[in-house]
């Protein structure tokens, strides 16, 4: 019984629910104090994230009359609940590394898919010209940048699986406790993995599917209300699950202990901050160059990376 | 206006939407991501300036067209007074010369850094946006210095300038520019060098040379084609021939080509007030005109978008007889049918805001009866209700 009630808690409270979403809602204010550090501005207080979403609570939720009703109002609760499954994972991971239950990197990677896909289902529910365009260009987009992401993610596996052995490298614990960035094909892996990763979180040069100032929000434009709240709520989530998985896997995780957690922590922010950089120091591109930048450049590098660690296994070299 | 096929996907990029602060509507016909037509509206918020204009008096105008555009508010009223200038055949100050010349170019400063800054975040460049209108703060800053004002600067009367520039200001003003000088160097520097923008920018919305004629486009979307047409050039009025200055054009035509004009302009522009400023000369800045005797005159302006153009009538009496104001943008938008077909919507977009469109000046009206789609009061309707009261106004007088 106490087991139910510990795990409960976890799910829910800490670190699950509760505590994702209230570090979610942290790490977009940072984003948006950063961006406005930035951009010479003063930037919103730091509650301003939570004021957002109560407010938008609060406002009446409409739903386009020709939409497609139950795709429209679930999709952000599929999204939603997806990329919270997931950093639930990877705290569990982080914190209780010996825990009987073992998820593997690729439930992870197929975790990070659903909420593009559930905002792809969700837009194109909406029956809006801006919201199918949009949808359309976030199918490509995410099209483009899966390739090269499960390439970066190949070579952490590849790397973990030189250091610990055939048979415990797709698990999530076994890769935590490697940093294969502290190798050339490691490197290059971790920023293909961060392009994508900003892709992923749709800022900029990759917001082309809301591009305000072409679809005023394309994806999202039909969403208001408790829906818009939610969607909010997954895209701060999102923050706090995709760069974690980003440490876990290429930086080596949290250690273990209040030293661990501290340093696991630094490099959380150390990749938050990496996002907010590239997000603001750059134009939001097309996509027509996006897909050539992800399949060319960063699947080119990618696959470099992986032929790069699979030498490094072969010969044992650990910097390769 | 042209109907819209039902059956293709049309994006309305308005007459409310975040690209643009003011109502306009474009509607882009799509296929996939390309845009295979354009159909534009405007004239969602009719001022009636010309009326009002013509039931204000002679001294009372410049102030109302200073209001056409906020970021033009020295263009305007500076066509405007060099037309009624012209029915009065007024002899202006040299001092009130200088003095024109140097807050028009401190507005075109403002206005081209406003749009760089605005250009960048249509393009999701949000630090472009910022830092630029920063930098732009110290040129408003000056133009309230000397005016009182940051915007509508109601700076101009018939005859003169309403204020002058102090002698104080003189020397402040030179290290001011010698500091926005520096600024903008950084900012341009910045702009023109970042490889991300030129991908975004380079060979996108081009408007070639013919098309530009055929259009007629004046201003920065001009001379980004190579038609280095320019009125401070080619018809000088305030003191731009007695100053050292060239007319900036660059041949590519595309919307990178318009951004390098703006951004040499405001280095020209810098170079222009340093010059007004150190040459002032001494005297009044204003003369007292006391009748706009019967007649007609024409007032041409180098506002930043391009050339505006007032037209004014005087019977004799206090108020023009008519008025007519033909905002740059009037000239430019209908350029989007060139520029903008076969190109990719994200282009589009960044091509729309490249002629840096303002519609509240380019306003006009039509009036059309909604169950049979008959155009009651079309612009040539209008100009004969408009000419028809010339008549009858000069019957009376």
């Amino acid at each position: 019984m106490s087991e139910v009630v510990q795990n409960l808690f976890w799910i829910l409270v800490f670190p699950g629910f509760l505590f994702t979403v209230g570090l979610g809602l942290l790490a977009s204010w940072i984003v948006r104090k950063v961006s406005a550090l930035v951009q010479h501005r003063v930037g919103p207080p730091m509650l301003q994230p939570v004021y957002d979403v109560i407010k938008l609570l609060g406002k009446e939720t409409l739903i386009p009359e020709a939409g497609q009703r139950a795709t429209f109002m679930f999709s952000p609760l599929i999204g939603f609940s997806a990329v919270l499954l997931l950093s639930t994972m990877l705290w569990r991971i982080s914190f209780v590394p010996a825990s009987p239950f073992v998820g593997d990197i690729i439930v992870a990677i197929y975790l990070m898919v659903i909420p593009s896909l559930a905002l792809i289902l969700g837009s194109s529910a909406s029956a809006s010209p801006q919201a199918s365009m949009g949808t359309a260009r976030e199918m490509k987009l995410v099209v483009a940048y899966e390739l090269p992401l499960v390439l970066a993610f190949l070579v952490v596996i590849i790397k973990t699986a030189g250091a610990v052995g055939d048979g415990r490298q797709l698990s999530l614990a076994a890769i935590a406790e490697h940093a294969p960035v502290l190798s050339i094909s490691g490197m290059i892996a971790f920023l293909s993995a961060l392009l994508c990763v900003q892709a992923k979180l749709g800022f900029v040069p990759f917001d082309i599917a809301e591009a305000e100032t072409e679809l005023a929000s394309g994806v999202l434009i039909e969403y208001s209300g408790a829906l818009l709240a939610m969607w909010t709520l997954m895209q701060g989530v999102m923050l706090v699950a995709l760069p974690l998985f980003l440490v876990v896997a290429f930086l080596g995780g949290f250690g273990s202990g209040a030293w661990g957690i501290l340093a696991g922590a630094g490099k959380y922010v150390l990749v938050l901050v990496l996002i907010i950089l590239i997000k603001n120091t750059n134009p939001r591109v097309r996509i027509d160059q996006a897909m050539r930048f992800f399949w060319f450049w960063c699947g080119t590098a990618a696959v470099v990376a992986v032929a790069l660690a699979i030498l490094g296994n072969l010969f044992s070299i650990g910097w390769l | 206006m042209k109907t819209v096929k039902i059956n293709q996907p049309v994006i309305p990029v308005g007459p409310l939407h975040p690209l643009q602060e003011e109502m306009e509507c474009f509607r882009l016909t799509v296929d996939g991501e390309t845009v295979t037509d354009i159909d534009m509206r405007i004239s969602y918020n009719h001022r009636g300036i010309e009326g009002i204009s013509q039931s204000l008096q002679f001294d009372q105008v410049p102030l109302l067209v200073s209001r056409i555009c906020g970021i033009c508010s020295a263009s305007h009223p500076l066509a405007y007074v060099q037309a009624v200038e012209e029915i009065a055949d007024v002899k202006l100050p040299d001092r009130a010369r200088y003095v024109r010349t140097i807050v028009a170019e401190l507005e075109r400063i403002h206005s081209h850094v406003l749009w760089l800054g605005l250009a960048g975040h249509f393009i999701g460049y949000d630090t472009v946006f910022m830092w630029a209108w920063k930098y732009r703060e110290p040129v408003l800053d000056m133009l309230e210095a000397i005016t009182g004002n940051r915007n509508n600067y109601g700076n101009l009367l018939i005859g003169g300038c309403r204020e002058d520039i102090s002698d104080d200001l003189i020397p402040k003003m030179l290290t001011d520019l010698d500091e926005i000088e520096k600024k903008m160097d950084m900012l341009i520097k910045a702009v023109t060098d970042d490889p991300v923008i030129h991908a975004r920018l380079k060979g996108v919305g081009v408007l070639t040379k013919e098309d530009a004629v055929r259009f007629a486009v004046t201003g920065p979307t001009a001379r980004g084609s190579g038609v280095d047409i320019d009125v401070r050039h080619d018809d000088a009025y305030a003191a731009y021939d007695e100053l050292d200055w060239s007319v900036c054009a660059v041949p590519e035509g595309d919307v990178f080509a318009k951004a390098v004009v703006r951004l040499l302009e405001v280095l020209e522009a810098i170079k222009i007030i340093r010059q007004a400023v150190k040459k002032l000369p001494k005297g009044p800045v204003k003369t007292n005109v006391k009748d706009i005797p019967p007649g007609e005159g024409t007032g041409r302006a180098e506002a930043p978008r391009g050339e505006t153009f007032h037209y004014v009538r005087s019977d004799g009496g206090n108020r023009p007889v008519r008025h007519k104001a033909r905002a740059p943008s009037y000239v430019n938008v209908p350029s989007f049918k060139a520029s903008c077909i076969g190109q990719k919507l994200a282009d589009v977009t960044i091509t729309l805001a490249a002629v840096d469109p303002c519609y509240s000046c380019t306003e006009r009206l039509a009036v059309v009866d909604k169950r049979t789609d008959e155009v009651l009061y079309d612009y040539n309707m209008l100009l004969k209700l408009s000419r028809e009261k010339t008549e009858e106004i000069r019957r009376h007088a």
